[in-house]
Order: structure tokens, then C-alpha cells, then sequence
């Protein structure tokens, strides 16, 4: 007479906020180097030669930009990562 | 001088320092505490030996000959470790969990422990790191070329710094770099060092950057203007080599052996890379940071034709900032130092663990775990291949002359390096990825690398023939080494870096898709490729023959007594065993072999353990001639139980035989005695009565002849025994000649009845027949057969106890033909049934009429006639059956 118990161990079809974020952190992750090479291939396309070419000046700051911002992404990314992670085993 | 003095004095009190470091990291390390040691910070620090003195020094030398480009060899790098979620993790995963100890091992264990692969990415790591050794050394020597061009006479002392300096680091190196030969492979000492003269190295680039910036520059946007109006002022690269320089850094980084060190060998926790993933770009960052102010105005401060690889070290000292000189001195010499200081320990790990002792083991083959101690030759490898490396670089250096050569070596060391990647990346990524395919194409990519860039680099007609690299080896103009299949106006290093990166890929995919790998490479390439799903690597071993002593001998020599004893007695607790050695198991075996493969290499240790477990090491191959052996044991242990089953049959026959044996033996005494009993008797009486009629007078004409009938009946008697006897063993001895007539059973059945009749009163015995059936015509001896029917009918008469003695002869015609000879009487007890056919067996005395050969001659008689006679139990009476052959039936019919 009793309704059939619901089954316990089913795949979740979607994953917990948690684990769903983590995984999307590490989707990150895998892309920022892709992000980063795109971005200093970028000076390929920059006007060249004494008169027209971008100024050095211009090209140091944008460099050491994406530098700066890839640094920047990556520990961001890695400390959101580990904090993640430290609280899913941490339950 | 005095300059030149001081600066000696601050070298050698550097690298005092350097070793007061070192030891006291190993102090430390010895008592336990390596958490700091160990913080991602040290990792960090450690992976800048990429940063040697060629870029400490040459970055602004080639800013100021091409622009930009030299941020590439930085970007590279960069974005591996910013991507470090898709291969270092991975290989540093690889390598904890494999305990790998170089890139050739990597190689090697990936391609199921091949030490042929080890020993030619030793060879191509040898090759490729020599000069950049002998770089290191040069800009050394140039750097105190500047501090003593003052001082001296120019020539002076060349030469002299590049050995001392050589000579400093292979000491520095030995002492710190073979102090342990640890399972894990880490040098503490070593690394703190490597960490505190990365410090060092990028304080010193950072002080003169900041003085060059704010010091001589003007401050930040005075620089920057300053910048725009040089000569770099705009924005002038070659997209190719942009691209290019990127990619091949990136490659080269990961394949360099003294990355791969501090990499993935030293690498303590994954999570260390996390931390260096952010850190490791900023530090290239800031290193690369100055070097296009210090380029600028070393260009606008010096005079012209300064050798602008030396602007770190001559703006400061032209400027009179001696002390910031000394500074960046350090700089370039830490950097120098650390670079050759990682890179001789990863080289001597791989030639010590790949080329020296797979040689050793082999020539010391029977002894190798008997003789010597396997742990002092591996560190003495170890030291003198520092030894070597270090003065193979010094050779170089002093060979080639120094100079502009060597200044480009570094990329073309690069290049030759990058070879390693396709075997590498396919390895962790491709299951499959083959031994073939990995030699294929390393051996494609070294050899292009050496033809079209190494060779070359030297200057034509070196290596290569003059008219080999205008025109092409035999004229064939579409081989020239640096126009490969006739592209031209390539830049050469990308020329190379294309076409070795091709013919490696190509080669590798082409050969891995051909090949189909042996059984432990595609265990092994599970293994690294799904790393992240298993941890534990594959069972290589099957236990049970190893011998645990013999395995905790070899595991002293390498791990060292101490250690080696705690890990087998921690195996033992885990396996719960009482005493302290384990059992052999295929977990174990495992498990010790990567304890020793930290300190010898995967193949050596496979090696190693197998030449004691007895080349038990589980392929496909192996599984299948077991499984062979196990099917041949089968048979062979089935035949076995069939013949030990054949052998209990014939022991129960033979014991059967023996107790009929000794019942023969019985008999046959009894034979005797009863031979002579039954001569004797008749004897006896015959002796008698003769000595009566002899000796008493007076016998009455009856009585005489009473006794003469007596003695007469006797002789008859005897005569009869004889004639028996002699019977018998004519028969026995087969010498009697049978006289085959023809004729019909019911007669020989009538005459052999009524001559037992004839014999005494005997004709209360009933006879029951069957005429009919006795009508049956025969073809053999008929006395004989009819000898065999009276001895029947007699005994029946003899020995039939019924009241009513009767004898049914059932004749059965057919083939064979069978007469049974059946009567009514208490029958033949059954232990007396198998010997009433022996000679002199009677069943009972008290009833004693004959000698007891009647049955025994019976049987003679019919097995001459071929046929049979048995006693026919269950009849009710005694029964004989008397079957005659097939031959004698059917020729009666």
C-alpha cells in the first residue's frame, strides 16, 4: 500500500550551488591562458615602423597590463578555488 | 685592483653565505621541520632559476638589437603557469604519484619504463644544456671582465674566473645536490638557495631599474617620453618571431630539465602551483619590467659600441653607484649560479639514473644484490656526473671561444629541448601515444633540430662542409640545413622550430597510430592519462617468488638501512605479519618499486626489482605463458593422477597377486608334504605287506593272496598318482599333443558318465540331461574333453552331501558352447572357490578320495582345448562351467 520509496543514490541532474560554482571557477581557469595568449597576440595587428607604429610607451603599459591583469585573475581565481574547495570538504 | 679585490672578497662571501643557507636548510630539514622550507613562496622563488644570467644580463642586450621580442621568452612561461589547470597540474600530479625524477624518467615511465627513451632524452638534455651552461659561465667571466678592466691588463685572468666559478658551483653542487638520495628526490639546501638568490637576483634588477627610472630616467612619465623619442621609441617586432618566440618559451619550459626539477621533482603540494600559478608570472613580470628603460638610457648614457648585454652592470658603475654595481654583480652571478647548480642535478640524475647505472647493473648483473653497495655507487654516480656536466660546460666554453656564438646558444638550446614536448604532452593526454611514436619522433626532431639549427649555429664549415649549407648536402639544393624543401628568407630558429616541432609531431602521431604498444606502456599510459582517476599505479609485479630479505637488502643499499627498514616494517604492520618483513605482494613490490624509482629512476628500479623477483613482471605475454604453464601443469598433474590411479590398480593387483603368491606358497608345501604323505601311504602298506608274505610262514593260500591283492591294488594306486602327476606337468608344460577327432557331445557325455559310474558304487547319483541339446558336434581332442566330463561327474559323485544326490549337465549350444555341470549338494565354501583348481586343494579331508589334481588337470586339459572351466557360484550346489572356444562349436556345426 505504500508508495515506492524514492531512489536514493540518483546522479544529481544538477549540481549543487556549491560544486556547480567550483566547477565554473575551473572552467575559468582552463580559459585564462587562452584569454592571455589572444591578448598579447594582439600587438600583431598594431601599426609598425618609426612613423606610424603604436608609441613604446603605449605598447609597455598595455603589456604589462594584460601581465598585471592575468596575475590578478589567476590568484583571484585560485583563492576563490581554494576557499571553494575548503568549505565542500569542510562539511 | 682594489675594486677587483673587493668584488672576489664579496663573492666569496656570498657564497659562504650561500652555503651557511644551505646547511642551515638541511639542518633544519633533518629535524623535521620543513613547513616553511616547503611554503609555496620557496616554490616560487625556486622555479626562477628560468631567469639565468642570459636573461639577467641579455634581456636588455636584445632590447635594445630587436625591441619587444624579448618579453617573449617571459610570456611563454606566463601564460603555462596561468594555465596551469591543463598540464602542470597534471604533471605534477604524474610526478608525486609516479615519482618521476627527471624529464627523461617522465619519458621513460610513460613508455613503459623504456630506458632506451631515458637515455636519448639524456643524450638530447646533455646536448641542449652544455652551452647553456657554458653561457652561464661567460657571462660570469664577462661580468668580471668589467670590474677588472680597470685594474688589469686585458687577458690577464680570462679564463682563470670561468674555472674557479666552474670549479665553485660543481663543489657547491656535489656537497648540497648528492647530500641524500631521497625517495622524493628533493634537495632542501639546495632549493632554499635557489630561493634566496632569486631574491637576490630580481632585488638587484628591481634597485637598478628604480635608479635607472627614478634615479637617472627622471621619474615614470619622463622615462616613458624618454622611451618614445629613442630609437625603440616605436612599437617594431616581427609577428613571427612574436608568435614564435612566445610558443617555443612556453615549450621549452616545460621540457627544460632544471624546470622539470624544481617543477615537478622538488614540487612538495599540488597546491604550491596554485600559488606559483599567480606568483610565478608576477615575478617574470617585475624581472622584465626595467629592461626597456635600462635599455633606453644605457643607450642614451653610454658611449656607443658598449656592449649593451652589460647595461645592468656598466650604468651603475659608469654612474659611480659602485655599490648598486656590486648589487647587480650578485644578481647576474646568483643567476648564473642557480641555473647551473639545478641544472647539474637534473642532468646527473638522469645520466647517474638512466645511462650509469643501467650500465653498472648490467655488468654487475649476477651480483648486483649481493655485491657493493648500490646506494654509494648511485651517489658517486651522481657526483661525478655533476662533476662532468659542469665541466663539460667549462670545456665548451673555453672551446668555442665565447663571444657572439654562444650569446645565441640559448635559444637554440630552447629549440632543442622543445623536442621532449610531443612525447610528453601526447604521453599525459593520448593513451595512445607510443614507444615507436615517441622514438619516431624524438629521433626526427633532435635530428632536424641538430641539422638545421645546432650544427649551423657553430658557423659554417665547423660541422657542416661550407658548400652542405649554400648549396646542400650532394647539391641537393632542397636540403640545404636552413632552406629545408626550399623555403627560403625564413628566420632560421623559426625555420628549425617549424620543421623539428613538424617531423617530431608528424612522426610521433604517424608512428603511435602504426605501433601497437607492449602490454606495461598502455598500463602505464592509463596510468598517466587518467591520473586523476586512479592514484595507485599499476601492478607491475606479481609477489610470491621474491624473495622479502633479498628485496630488503637492495632497498638498504638505495633508501639507506634506516629508512629502508621503516618502510618495510611499516608494510609488515599493515599487512598485519608478525615479524618484521612483509610478505612479497604485488601492492608491495609496487609500492617499494616507486620508493626506488625516487632514487634510481622507473626503469632502473623495474630493473632492479625484477632481476630479484625474477623478471615477474606482468605482461600480457607473461600472463599468457602462465596461463600455458598452468594449462601444461594441469595435464601433466592430471596424467599424474591417472597414473597414480593406474598405480593403485596394479598395487591391488600386485597385492592380490602377492597373497595368492603366498597361498601358492602355502600350497606348494603343502604339495610336498602331501606328495609325500600320498606316496608314502601306499608305500607304507606295500612295504608291509610284502615284509608279511616275505618273513610269515604259514600264510594260508587266501591270505596270500589278500595281500598280494593288496599290494597290488596299492601299486595301482601309486602308479595312478603318478601317471597324475606326470599327466599334469605334461599338460602344465604344454608338451602334449592333443588328437582332434570329430564327434558328438552326447556320446563324449555318455561315456564320461558311465566310466565314472564304472568306478565304485556310486549309482545313487541321479544325472539329469538333456539330450537335445547335446546333439552338438565337435571338432577337438574327445579323451581329453571326455577326461575333464568323468572328473566332473566323479567329484559330483564324491562330494555331493544331498540326500538325494543329483547332477544336472546343461548344455547351452551356441558360440561358445557351454556345458555347466550343476548338482544339488551343499556346494564349495567361497574362500575355497578360487583354489579348488590348484594341485592337491581338496575342499574337505574327512572325505579325502583323491590326490586332489582332478580339477587341476581339468583345467589344463580344457585351457589346451581353448577353452575355460570356473566354479558357477549361486547355482544352489557345486557348479562347473565348461566353455568351449568359438571354433570348436562352429566346426561342429
Amino acid at each position: 500500500m505504500t508508495p515506492p520509496e524514492p531512489r536514493r543514490r540518483r546522479a544529481p541532474v544538477f549540481l549543487e550551488r556549491q560544486s556547480y560554482r567550483r566547477r565554473r571557477l575551473m572552467d575559468a581557469a582552463r580559459v585564462l591562458p587562452f584569454l592571455g595568449l589572444l591578448l598579447w597576440l594582439v600587438p600583431l595587428l598594431w601599426p609598425q615602423g618609426q612613423e606610424g607604429g603604436v608609441r613604446s610607451s603605449s605598447a609597455i603599459v598595455y603589456l604589462f597590463g594584460v601581465w598585471a591583469f592575468l596575475v590578478l585573475g589567476s590568484a583571484v581565481l585560485v583563492y576563490a578555488l581554494g576557499r571553494r574547495e575548503e568549505a565542500e570538504t569542510g562539511e | 685592483m682594489t675594486m677587483l679585490n673587493t668584488l672576489v672578497a664579496v663573492c666569496l662571501a656570498y657564497a659562504v653565505f650561500l652555503f651557511a643557507v644551505a646547511f642551515a636548510a638541511e639542518r633544519v630539514a633533518l629535524r623535521g621541520q620543513v613547513r616553511w622550507l616547503r611554503s609555496p613562496a620557496v616554490y616560487t622563488l625556486s622555479l626562477s632559476i628560468y631567469c639565468t644570467a642570459w636573461t639577467f644580463y641579455g634581456a636588455v642586450g636584445s632590447a635594445v638589437r630587436t625591441g619587444f621580442e624579448y618579453l617573449t621568452i617571459y610570456l611563454g612561461p606566463s601564460l603555462v603557469l596561468v594555465g596551469w589547470w591543463w598540464i602542470l597540474r597534471k604533471l605534477v600530479r604524474i610526478g608525486r604519484s609516479q615519482r618521476i625524477t627527471s624529464v627523461a624518467d617522465l619519458i621513460s615511465s610513460r613508455y613503459g619504463k623504456s630506458n632506451l627513451l631515458a637515455v636519448g632524452v639524456t643524450i638530447l638534455a646533455v646536448v641542449g644544456t652544455t652551452p647553456y651552461i657554458a653561457l652561464q659561465l661567460q657571462s660570469v667571466t664577462l661580468s668580471f671582465e668589467v670590474f677588472s678592466a680597470e685594474d688589469l691588463a686585458p687577458g690577464e685572468e680570462k679564463g682563470h674566473t670561468a674555472l674557479w666559478v666552474a670549479a665553485g658551483l660543481a663543489l657547491f653542487t656535489v656537497i648540497f645536490g648528492t647530500r641524500n638520495l631521497d625517495a622524493n628526490e628533493r634537495h632542501n639546501g639546495v632549493v632554499m638557495a635557489i630561493a634566496v638568490e632569486a631574491v637576490v637576483k630580481l632585488a638587484a634588477l628591481l634597485a637598478v631599474g628604480v635608479f635607472v627610472v627614478w634615479g637617472l630616467g627622471g621619474g615614470l612619465s619622463a622615462t616613458l617620453a624618454r622611451i618614445d623619442a629613442s630609437a625603440l621609441g616605436r612599437w617594431e617586432i616581427d609577428g613571427g618571431r612574436w608568435a614564435g618566440l612566445m610558443l617555443l618559451s612556453a615549450a621549452a619550459f616545460l621540457c627544460l630539465p632544471r624546470i622539470f626539477q624544481v617543477l615537478v621533482v622538488e614540487n612538495d603540494h599540488e597546491t604550491h602551483l596554485r600559488t606559483a600559478s599567480w606568483a610565478f608570472p608576477l615575478y617574470l613580470g617585475l624581472m622584465s619590467l626595467f629592461v626597456v628603460p635600462i635599455a633606453v638610457i644605457g643607450l642614451d648614457l653610454m658611449p656607443a659600441g658598449s656592449n649593451p648585454d652589460l647595461f645592468v652592470l656598466t650604468l651603475p658603475l659608469s654612474q659611480g653607484q659602485d655599490g648598486l654595481a656590486v648589487l647587480s654583480f650578485l644578481g647576474g652571478f646568483s643567476s648564473a649560479t642557480s641555473m647551473v647548480i639545478v641544472a647539474a642535478i637534473a642532468l646527473s640524475t638522469m645520466v647517474s639514473n638512466h645511462v650509469v647505472m643501467p650500465l653498472w647493473l648490467r655488468l654487475a648483473e649476477p651480483g648486483a644484490k649481493v655485491s657493493g653497495d648500490v646506494r654509494s655507487v648511485v651517489l658517486l654516480a651522481r657526483r661525478l656526473s655533476i662533476i662532468g656536466v659542469v665541466m663539460l660546460g667549462y670545456l665548451y666554453y673555453r672551446l668555442s671561444g665565447g663571444g657572439e656564438a654562444l650569446a645565441t646558444i640559448g635559444l637554440v638550446s630552447f629549440v632543442g629541448m622543445a623536442q621532449v614536448l610531443p612525447a610528453m604532452l601526447g604521453g599525459i593526454f593520448w593513451r595512445g601515444a607510443s614507444k615507436l611514436g615517441a622514438f619516431t619522433g624524438l629521433t626526427l626532431g633532435f635530428g632536424c633540430w641538430g641539422y638545421t639549427l645546432f650544427l649551423p649555429s657553430f658557423g659554417a664549415g665547423v660541422f657542416l662542409p661550407e658548400p652542405w649549407v649554400t648549396g646542400g648536402p650532394f647539391g641537393l639544393g632542397w636540403l640545404r640545413p636552413q632552406a629545408l624543401f626550399g623555403i627560403e628568407g625564413l628566420d632560421p630558429l623559426l625555420h628549425a622550430f617549424f620543421w623539428s616541432m613538424t617531423l617530431n609531431t608528424g612522426g610521433f602521431i604517424l608512428a603511435s597510430l602504426a605501433s601497437f604498444p607492449q602490454p606495461l606502456e598502455r598500463l602505464q599510459g592509463a596510468q598517466f592519462v587518467n591520473v586523476f582517476e586512479h592514484s595507485p599505479s599499476p601492478r607491475s609485479w606479481t609477489g610470491g617468488v621474491a624473495q622479502t630479505e633479498d628485496l630488503m637488502i637492495m632497498a638498504q643499499r638505495i633508501l639507506g638501512a634506516r629508512d629502508a627498514q621503516a618502510l618495510f616494517e611499516r608494510e609488515a604492520r599493515r599487512q598485519g605479519a608478525r615479524g618484521p618483513l612483509p610478505e612479497p605482494t604485488p601492492d608491495f613490490l609496487e609500492m617499494l618499486e616507486r620508493e626506488l624509482a625516487g632514487s634510481v629512476g622507473a626503469a632502473t628500479a623495474h630493473a632492479m626489482v625484477g632481476q630479484i623477483v625474477g623478471g615477474m613482471s606482468v605482461s600480457v605475454e607473461d600472463l599468457m605463458a602462465v596461463a600455458d604453464e598452468t594449462a601444461q601443469m594441469m595435464e601433466y598433474s592430471a596424467r599424474l593422477e591417472a597414473q597414480s590411479q593406474e598405480l593403485a590398480r596394479t598395487a591391488g593387483q600386485l597385492r592380490e597377486v602377492n597373497a595368492k603368491l603366498t597361498r601358492l606358497s602355502v600350497q606348494k608345501d603343502a604339495f610336498l608334504s602331501q606328495i609325500s604323505h600320498e606316496l608314502r601311504t601306499p608305500m607304507t602298506s606295500i612295504r608291509a605287506f610284502s615284509e608279511i608274505l616275505r618273513d610269515t610262514d604259514g600264510l594260508s593260500a587266501g591270505q596270500q593272496t589278500k595281500y598280494a591283492s593288496i599290494i597290488h591294488d596299492e601299486a595301482i594306486r601309486l602308479t595312478r598318482l603318478l601317471d597324475d602327476l606326470l599327466d599334469l606337468s605334461v599338460l602344465e608344460n604344454g608338451q602334449v599333443n592333443l588328437n582332434l577327432r570329430e564327434g558328438v557331445l552326447a556320446h563324449v557325455l555318455d561315456r564320461a558318465a558311465a566310466a565314472a559310474a564304472a568306478d565304485d558304487a556310486g549309482a545313487r547319483l541321479l544325472i539329469r540331461r538333456d539330450p537335445v541339446a547335446e546333439r552338438v558336434r565337435l571338432h577337438t581332442d574327445l579323451d581329453r574333453l571326455s577326461q575333464v566330463f568323468i572328473n566332473l561327474i566323479a567329484n559330483a559323485r564324491k562330494y555331493c552331501d544331498a540326500a538325494q544326490p543329483r547332477l544336472d549337465i546343461r548344455v547351452t549350444p551356441g558360440v561358445p558352447l557351454i556345458i555347466d555341470f550343476i548338482d544339488n549338494g551343499s556346494g564349495i565354501s567361497p574362500e575355497a572357490q578360487d583354489m579348488i583348481f590348484e594341485k592337491f586343494s581338496r575342499v574337505s579331508d574327512q572325505k579325502a578320495g583323491g590326490a586332489g589334481l582332478g580339477l587341476a588337470i581339468c583345467r589344463q586339459i580344457v585351457t589346451r582345448l581353448g577353452g575355460e572351466i570356473a566354479y558357477l557360484p549361486g547355482q544352489g550346489g557345486a557348479a562347473f562351467r565348461v566353455v568351449l572356444p568359438a571354433d570348436l562349436a562352429l566346426a561342429a556345426q
